[in-house]
């Protein structure tokens, strides 16, 4: 017998590739524009938003059937302010190097649009285990997105990886940098997020026509 | 049992019930979780002291490292040799424990024309004296904070930079020691003006080697961080000036 069905299996896999959160659903943009100036940042936020993404579509999906409808965003807003606020203190008290790492993920956490758009869209009418694989999967084509970004703009904005030169040292001019080569700054500004981004989404589209939208 | 979820005196009861558990939890956790932040802020307080001071486990080519937490309040009380706290008019004297001392609290109430103490910390190390400064500023974001050890001729001779909220991989890199170690050997004075160092970009001098411009280099795509720190280091020696007026040898 397998781990998971093959309808389980999918929940994990479809958000990876044909229903990526970024690509595909143009959710959780804002934070993929932010923080991915550097590697290491993006690994910290997929971990942290698929963590987050995981517990809080549990705790809605075992609330679904008594949240009023009224005020179901605010009881959401409430679910995810209410983990990453734990999640950062206990950090703070038990790791506190770590915390001081993510402590500046833990706004845009609260308002990844990822986060309430799966507890609105799958985790309200879902059963807890298939919300929770939902979230991982969701989370995990997040956090593919985030590193593929944080490595290109730390690889030709800085020439570096996770902080270690790849190319050489830029200001003594050894490596790639004695050929001439320079450091694109424009890779550490928000907007080649996006333009990595977009070539992304150009390159998963022209592979699966079957995703192209009709105008 | 089926339960209208539609109905408004339902919504309203569960918003209540679901504040005060989420509230109750939340507080419960925070209170029982104080006094192990607090000492974690406090190591980390002493940390960053003595880091700015030259007292860490940094090697060449090495990122930032503290001295453990393990050893930093004995290493602490035995580099440190005064605490003093200085007044709004530049009175001074001396006081246990003023690295406590809330800096944005301060700085906040010299602005609304209150009362004010600020800590400086008087370090020994191998014979030279170090007059360490802690700072406060606005980033882009959030605050930015840090410590910075002066000696007798009003030279840097070591920084620490720390942040809120700046952005990973711009504005964040304050904290890294290319940033930091720019600082050592520059002049806080121009001529006789307490003048600062600003950050500066455009100044064709990335490795630093003139440390008589007050300047040191930028950091590419952080402007607006980078002048913060200008200014928390220009706004700090007018708050210190009196008393380092008085220890000033040159």
């Amino acid at each position: 017998m397998a781990l998971l069905s093959k309808k389980d299996a999918n929940l994990i896999l479809d958000p990876l590739a044909d229903n990526n959160p970024i690509t595909i659903q143009v959710l959780g943009i804002c934070s993929a524009l932010a923080i991915t100036a550097e590697l290491k940042a993006s690994i910290v936020m997929a971990i942290s938003v698929i963590f987050v993404l995981g517990v809080g579509n549990v705790v809605i999906s075992l609330m679904r059937n008594i949240i009023p409808s009224k005020i179901r965003i605010i009881v959401q807003l409430i679910v995810v302010a209410a983990l990453v606020i734990i999640v950062d203190q206990v950090l703070k008290a038990f790791a506190y190097e770590l915390s001081k790492t993510l402590s500046v993920f833990v706004g845009l956490i609260i308002t990844n649009c990822i986060i309430m758009g799966r507890f609105e869209a799958f985790a309200l009418g879902n059963g807890p285990w298939k919300s929770f694989l939902d979230g991982i999967g969701n989370a995990l084509g997040y956090g593919v997105i985030l590193i593929i970004v944080g490595f290109f703009r730390e690889l030709f904005g800085t020439g570096t990886l996770l902080g270690y030169p790849v190319f050489g040292d830029p200001i003594a001019k050894t490596g790639l940098y004695a050929t001439g080569y320079e450091n694109n700054g424009f890779m550490i500004i928000p907007p080649a997020a996006l333009i990595v981004i977009g070539v992304i989404i150009w390159v998963q589209r022209s592979r699966n026509r079957t995703l192209i939208e009709e105008a | 049992m089926a339960v209208n979820t539609e109905k408004n005196t339902y919504t309203v009861i569960f918003a209540i019930i679901m504040v005060v558990v989420v509230g109750s939890i939340l507080a419960f956790l925070a209170s029982g979780l104080k006094d192990k932040i607090r000492e974690n802020e406090r190591f980390e307080k002493q940390q960053n002291i003595l880091y700015a001071m030259g007292v860490n486990e940094n090697t060449e080519d090495s990122g930032v490292n503290f001295i453990p937490t393990t050893a930093v309040e004995e290493e602490f009380s035995k580099y440190i040799t005064s605490q003093l706290i200085v007044d709004a008019d530049g009175k001074v004297q001396e006081q246990d424990d003023a690295y406590l001392i809330d800096m944005k609290k301060q700085i906040s109430s010299l602005k609304n024309g209150g009362d004010a103490q600020f800590p400086l910390f008087v370090g020994e190390k191998d014979g030279q004296k170090f007059y360490i400064l802690p700072m406060y500023g606005k980033g882009l974001w959030d605050a930015i904070w840090g410590f910075m050890s002066l000696d007798e001729n009003m030279v840097v001779q070591g920084a620490y930079f720390d942040h809120k909220g700046e952005t990973p991989g711009l504005g964040a890199n304050i904290k890294l020691r290319y940033f930091m170690d720019d600082f050592t050997g520059e002049s806080v004075l121009d001529g006789n003006r307490y003048a600062g160092i600003s950050v500066a970009k455009g100044n064709n001098d990335p490795l630093n080697n003139d440390k008589e411009d007050n300047e040191v280099d930028a950091l590419a795509g952080a402007t607006i961080t980078g002048n913060g720190v200008a200014a928390m280091i220009k706004e700090t020696l007018k708050i210190y000036k009196p008393y380092l007026e008085t220890i000033r040898t040159n």
